[in-house]
């Protein structure tokens, strides 16, 4: 499957955008792009398996809960930098206003990747 | 000749300042890691080129960078510092950031320690390239305890930090935690006790707690390792580790600055010399310098008395010293370095009688370190 890499990810991916790995689940295929870009994952998963707060992972427009989540054919993974990446923990925006309207992102391609300095 | 850099961690990235012993002309690196969120620089002293940088962004998650080459070339660590995975339903700690680093014993050349927020502590045994948590102190029973859990740290999260490693025992080492206390293991790190006695808490409910203090920096003096200062909240303290009680020597300040501040610095040769850096601990705890008029002071006396070093800074500023950001070299005179959230760094070569501003408009400064190399 595509996946599109945000610029804060692409020292791991050699500079590209997008990149290709494989898997059944949201896991799976981090787990492969892992294997293919060392150091990849725990930039945006802990160690607890959650996705970091700053990060939202979509699968087609949803946003994906946890990394259980099934994958079909055909899907494409957006990584995106959340709109609150740039503050520090005590200020973080509440969950309603940290995610961006994902359908801004869909047409454009454009990896979201705002900072609130 | 002896080259002397100096190392800034910063909320934008890592700087190298390069000067040499005579300290007259310095040169700014570009920026490493841009970006980047820097809570510490640190340099091997075992083989003066090993460089390791505790890194996150605003968005991306905790790392270690690694050069062996004096910052010319960087890889990350292969396996970071990370809490241990815990079982399906329980919920497991998670790295925020590494916020210190300590190399190891000169006896163990491979050996690094790390501390975290929330509090953590990590051990690499092959140069910083991979990790693992010291399950004695991270998996302690009293852990949580100890710590106060995540809602009580500092404003961008509680930290482990002020690791130090007795020279004479590798297995001999203190931690401090903001919130939590000092620490003190014998056995490598397999056991730790609380080292607090003496030290004030007063913004806990309980008088003289066994831990919950806040330590904001703790240094164990290196030709008199049984002797630790320490610059907590409540004030400026000194122990005789054979006392194992700490004096509070900053009741010795002059009361219209107070004892509150972050970082501690020790004379590498004469350990009655301690140099401090006050802030304001009043009312809702600016944490500027006392009236906005920075200056350090130094105790040529083990604490008893103190001398105020303001030439050459500015009349009136209203910036922080953080407690990783204000270091010294090992010449004779020594040099004084400190770094300030609004970006500068000041130095001097006269042990604090006279400063100058070495470079501005760095970013908010997280840390400062020295390395004093062959070239």
């Amino acid at each position: 499957m595509k996946i599109n890499i945000p610029t804060p990810l692409r020292s791991y991916t050699r500079h590209a955008s997008v990149v290709d790995a494989e898997g059944a689940s949201v896991g799976q295929v981090l787990a492969d792009l892992e294997r293919r870009n060392p150091g990849f994952r725990f930039r945006i998963i802990d160690e607890q398996d959650g996705i970091r707060e700053h990060i939202k992972i979509f699968v087609n427009e949803d946003q994906v809960p946890n990394l259980d989540m099934p994958l079909r054919p055909g899907d494409t993974m957006h990584i995106i930098c959340a709109l609150s990446g740039g503050l520090e923990p005590h200020l973080s925006l509440t969950t309603t206003e940290a995610q961006p309207k994902f359908l801004q992102v869909t047409e454009s391609r454009t990896i979201l990747s705002w900072r609130r300095e | 000749m002896a080259k002397l850099s100096v190392l800034v961690g910063t909320r934008k990235g890592a700087f190298i300042l390069s000067s040499d012993k005579s300290r007259k002309s310095w040169k700014v690196s570009e920026a490493m890691f841009l970006g980047h969120i820097v809570h510490h620089i640190v340099l091997d002293p075992r083989d003066q080129r090993t460089l390791l940088v505790a890194a996150r962004t605003g968005h991306l998650g905790p790392t270690v960078f690694r050069s062996t080459n004096f910052g010319k070339t960087w890889k990350e660590a292969e396996r970071p510092p990370a809490f241990a995975k815990v079982e399906e339903g329980q919920k497991g700690l998670v790295l925020n950031h590494v916020f210190w680093l300590t190399p190891g014993h000169a006896s163990q050349p491979d050996v690094w320690y790390a501390g975290s927020s929330p509090q953590g502590l990590f051990r690499s045994e092959d140069g910083g390239r991979t990790w693992d948590g010291v399950r004695g102190f991270n998996e302690h029973p009293m852990r949580e305890s100890w710590t106060g859990g995540l809602g009580d740290g500092t404003p961008d999260g509680p930290k482990m930090h002020s690791i130090n490693i007795d020279p004479r025992d590798p297995n001999h080492m203190y931690l401090g935690m903001s919130s939590g206390g000092v620490f003190e293991s014998r056995d490598g790190g397999k056991d730790w006790k609380p080292l607090n006695k003496g030290c004030a808490a007063d913004f806990i409910p309980t008088p003289d707690p066994e831990y919950g203090h806040d330590p904001h920096c703790v240094m164990l003096h290196p030709l008199m390792p049984d002797r630790l200062y320490q610059q907590n909240h409540c004030g400026i303290y000194r122990m005789e580790r054979s006392e194992g009680t700490w004096i509070r020597i900053g009741n010795s300040m002059p009361k219209k600055v107070g004892d509150i501040g972050f970082p501690v610095v020790l004379h590498p040769r004469d350990p009655n010399t301690v140099w401090v850096f006050p802030m304001d601990g009043s009312t809702v705890w600016p944490r500027t310098s006392p009236d906005g008029k920075p200056s350090a002071f130094v105790s040529r006396n083990a604490g008893k008395t103190w001398k105020r070093l303001d030439s050459g800074l500015p009349k009136r500023a209203w910036f922080t010293v953080k407690r990783q950001a204000m270091a010294n070299d090992t010449f004779d005179p020594v040099g004084l370095y400190f770094g300030t959230t609004s970006g500068e760094v000041w130095a001097s070569r006269n042990e604090g009688e006279k400063w100058n501003n070495l470079v501005s408009h760095l970013p908010h400064i997280y840390s400062v370190e020295t390395a004093v190399t062959a070239k």
